[in-house]
């Protein structure tokens, strides 16, 4: 606890003891330097194994970096190999976001208000919880087959898989941050002339957050792992689809390229709901 | 009767029994207790003397088993806005900043915005927290936090101050100026207040009356009235008299249970 807070002089803000203490700039920029030379450091190891391995060889089932490299720059603007994959990186990559983001939110729609009953009401998680746990083993890849009779053949499928796999991350961390609010702050709240449903909008709610932000967090990340499989559902387009395309004609350039194109979508989404998050969640010591 | 007319407080033959994994353990037996408006009043006792649960029927947390509590003659059925509680804990809402946990009262009973925010204002001032209005609950050290604490059950027209501990978990130091802060802020506004602590020093500094209580069952033991004049002197030789009556009556009581 920040004792020194209590005469102080100077901002009220980052009482955090373990805050490294004021770096002057120059060290920050060698600090940050560092660290994204040792987050390149072992991709960069992999690519030059990966090189040696394949480079050269007639054979190789795997292409080489080079090839991969060559292939995504045509993939995103065409002219190298003016073929069917030329140049239609960002159809795939906008109908692969649109089911990812659909479908979470979607799954977000459903799962945020359903984890704040079966949380907040005893009667709602006798009912729901059970069947919810049963359900929640199953593989989203188990769910494929019934999907495509459900939904048939199509977008509809991809949809409905991506919002499965997005949606028990955020129904479990929401009802978990629904039942784990202090009950102290029930108590200040009732004293405080806030009382019955009002205690929902004023302390459940805001307090539950940062959970359900969690949750949404690793929905959005599930929903971009699970892409692949909603797209083997018969639809022409997306990342997935071509990925599925590509191996059938084995050309596994493609197939690499889409793998790297959904791992940095995913990355980036990803990023972008953190930072969202900080700005959000200011309050919360987990997020500042 | 004047001295119930007097009394905002008034509990009366109050008994508290809780079952805890099969056992009846009764924290309260009979406790009668009156504290007129205006008075400051600290209970204290070895831990399991049942002072918190006194506390916190009186916040209406807790019910009782027999007996009854009353405020202003009318009996406590639940947490009222009319008593505020400061835990040791602070018990502050982390996602609203130090302004937002005083105006948490006058806007969950619907206040005008005008007037919460010039409540804000004020109550903020009160602790002396405007450098650190728009800071959140994280971002203050322990003393800061307890005062956001007061202030904002003051900020939310308490007439009673029920107090449990509240400078327990803060350090030598910061614990002074809180104690001398709450005895400003109280003749300033002539507040009811109830205050259980297990420092003997404490209760004399601050109390107009102090209430032993002894435990096993949660009872009454003896009340002292304390008349030194304010401020205190806590080496002062009659402050020191009455803390070697208190420590004495506190200590039969471990005596009598090691025995």
């Amino acid at each position: 606890m920040s004792v020194t807070l209590e005469t102080a002089s100077g901002p009220p803000l980052t009482a955090a003891p373990t805050q490294e203490s004021a770096p002057s700039s120059s060290d920050s920029v060698w600090r940050r330097l560092r660290n994204a030379l040792l987050a390149v450091m072992f991709p960069g190891i992999v690519l030059i194994v990966w090189h040696f391995a394949t480079y050269g060889q007639k054979y190789s089932l795997i292409p080489p970096p080079s090839e991969v490299a060559s292939a995504l720059w045509d993939f995103a603007f065409g002219g190298i190999n003016d073929d069917a994959y030329s140049k239609t990186l960002h159809i795939h990559l906008l109908a692969s976001m649109s089911r990812v983001y659909g479908g979470f939110a979607i799954a977000l729609c459903a799962a945020v208000p359903l984890g704040l009953l079966i949380g907040r009401i005893a009667l709602v998680r006798r009912v729901l919880d059970p069947t919810l746990q049963v359900l929640r083993p199953i593989p989203v890849t188990a769910w494929l087959p019934l999907a495509m009779i459900m939904f048939g053949l199509g977008p509809r499928s991809a949809f409905f898989l991506v919002c499965l796999g997005a949606f028990y991350p955020i129904l479990i961390n929401t009802v978990f941050g629904v039942r784990t609010v202090d009950q102290r702050l029930f108590e200040a709240a009732s004293m405080l002339g806030c009382k019955d449903t009002a205690q929902f909008f004023r302390v459940v709610l805001p307090a539950s957050l940062p959970a359900i932000f969690t949750g949404l967090r690793l929905g959005l990340g599930f929903a971009w792992v699970v892409i692949v499989v909603g797209e083997m559902t018969g639809v022409q387009t997306g990342l997935g689809a071509i990925i599925m395309e590509a191996r059938q004609l084995s050309r596994t350039e493609i197939v690499i390229c889409g793998m790297a194109v959904i791992g940095i979508a995913g990355f980036v989404s990803d990023r972008i709901v953190l930072l969202l998050g900080k700005r959000l969640l200011r309050w919360s010591p987990n997020f500042a | 009767m004047p001295e119930t007319a007097a009394s905002i407080l008034d509990l009366r033959g109050v008994s508290k029994q809780f079952e805890l994994q099969g056992q009846r353990i009764e924290a309260l037996r009979d406790v009668s207790l009156r504290v007129r408006a205006g008075e400051f009043v600290c209970l204290i006792g070895a831990s399991g003397c049942g002072k918190s649960t006194l506390l916190r029927i009186v916040a209406g947390f807790e019910t009782t088993s027999r007996g009854q509590a009353l405020m202003r003659e009318k009996p406590i059925t639940g947490p009222g806005p009319e008593r505020g509680m400061v835990f040791q804990d602070y018990g502050l809402f982390p996602w609203l900043t130090v302004r937002g946990n005083i105006g948490f009262g006058p806007a969950a009973r619907g206040r005008p915005a005008s007037e919460i925010r010039e409540t804000v204002e004020r109550f903020v001032a009160l602790v002396g927290l405007q450098r650190f209005a728009d800071a959140f609950p994280h971002q203050l050290s322990g003393g800061m936090k307890q005062r956001v604490a007061i202030a904002r059950v003051l900020a939310n027209d308490a007439d009673v101050l029920l107090m449990d501990e509240p400078f327990g978990a803060l350090d030598a130091m910061t614990r002074e100026r809180l104690q001398e802060e709450l005895l400003e802020i109280w003749q300033r506004t002539r507040l009811t207040v109830l205050f259980v602590t297990h420092s003997i020093e404490e209760a004399i500094l601050l109390g107009d009356r102090v209430v032993v209580m002894s435990p096993g069952p949660g009872r009454i033991d003896s009340e002292f009235a304390v008349d030194l004049p304010r401020p205190r002197d806590v080496v002062a030789a009659d402050f020191n008299d009455m803390r070697r009556e208190l420590a004495l009556r506190l200590h039969s009581h471990h005596s009598r249970k090691a025995a």
